[in-house]
């Protein structure tokens, strides 16, 4: 019975560990090199100049999304959650490698954000070479729209 | 307590103070009906969290202990997940054996609430229905029990 349920228990890690591919969950923010963030002034130039600039993936929360999100960006699932990073992984999976991504959330302070490295190791580890994520310090309603920078609500 | 300052789309967080709250009636974790308009009377501490939000893991503990401390001089504390789906978050509760409700947000939930873009967010309420404050964060602690406990009337206050 012992066993069975051991047996169960390492089934389940092995599986979130396989969801998550090589991610590693509860990774802070800022393990991420500064030479992959981008500064939220910086992007917000960029999409003006190109709003097709990059594929931008909100690697957060859903309500959050759908409340207020970059314009033309895509909900791709929490990054702190196994289920979330297999998505990420369905939804990135036939790009090119070399295609622009960036990658936010925005839920918390940058050091307590859950779900950005999870999510930019995924994709580091299956060989993007053009990701980016978005440095928000404090969260995405004070560092983005309260700035006046372009979003949009689900419709 | 934080305050959005800019021309942003999303409505100005602080402008929700003083105003009516916004009223919900949604099924609760716990299998509850949550109707906001039942709770007037009481000091409703509203608060917005996720699972995976390690600040809102700070606070909870102490919101299960003023809802002890406090549920009998007519605290009411309710938790809104913004989590994806409902598993996680149910989990979490029996978890914590939670002493208040927790129901499941949505966006318009958010929206009406002045836009909640990021976690934690704590809302307080009055016994008249009215928003007297709005936090940002975990650092708030002591200013949410001071200003919670000012409005029950806590002796000493």
């Amino acid at each position: 019975m012992k066993v069975g349920r051991s047996l169960g228990c390492l089934m389940v890690v092995a599986l979130a560990a396989a969801a998550a591919g090589g991610a590693a969950l509860g990774q802070a923010a800022t393990t991420i090199p500064k030479d992959a963030l981008v500064q939220p002034e910086a992007l917000h130039r960029e999409l003006q100049a190109n709003p097709h600039a990059a594929l931008i993936l909100q690697v957060g929360s859903r309500m959050m999304f759908d409340q207020d999100h970059i314009p033309g960006a895509e909900y791709a699932g929490a990054g702190s959650r196994p289920e979330g990073l297999q998505a990420l992984r369905m939804r990135v999976g036939g790009l090119p490698r070399s295609k622009a991504i960036v990658l936010y959330c925005g839920c918390c302070p940058w050091d307590k954000c859950p779900n950005v490295a999870p999510a930019w190791q995924l994709l580091h580890g299956m060989g993007f070479t053009q990701v980016r994520v978005l440095y928000i310090a404090q969260n995405f309603g004070t560092d983005w729209v309260a700035r006046g920078y372009s979003a949009e609500r689900t419709q | 307590m934080l305050a959005w300052g800019g021309g942003g789309r999303a409505q100005e967080p602080a402008s929700l103070v003083g105003r009516r709250a916004p009223e919900f009636s949604l099924e609760s974790l716990q299998h509850t009906r949550m109707d906001l308009a039942q709770d007037r009377g009481k000091v409703v501490l509203l608060n917005f969290w996720a699972t995976w939000c390690g600040p809102c893991k700070v606070e909870m503990p102490r919101f299960m202990e003023w809802q002890k401390q406090y549920g009998a001089r007519g605290l009411q504390v309710i938790g809104v997940s913004i989590d994806d789906s409902a598993a996680p978050a149910r989990a979490f509760v029996e978890k914590l054996d939670l002493n208040y409700p927790v129901v499941m947000g949505n966006a318009k939930l958010g929206e009406q609430y002045g836009g909640v873009l990021g976690v934690p967010v704590t809302f307080l309420i009055d016994r008249a229905g009215m928003v007297r404050a709005r936090f940002d964060g975990e650092e708030h602690l002591a200013a949410e029990e001071r200003q919670m406990r000012g409005l029950l009337g806590h002796p000493g206050h």
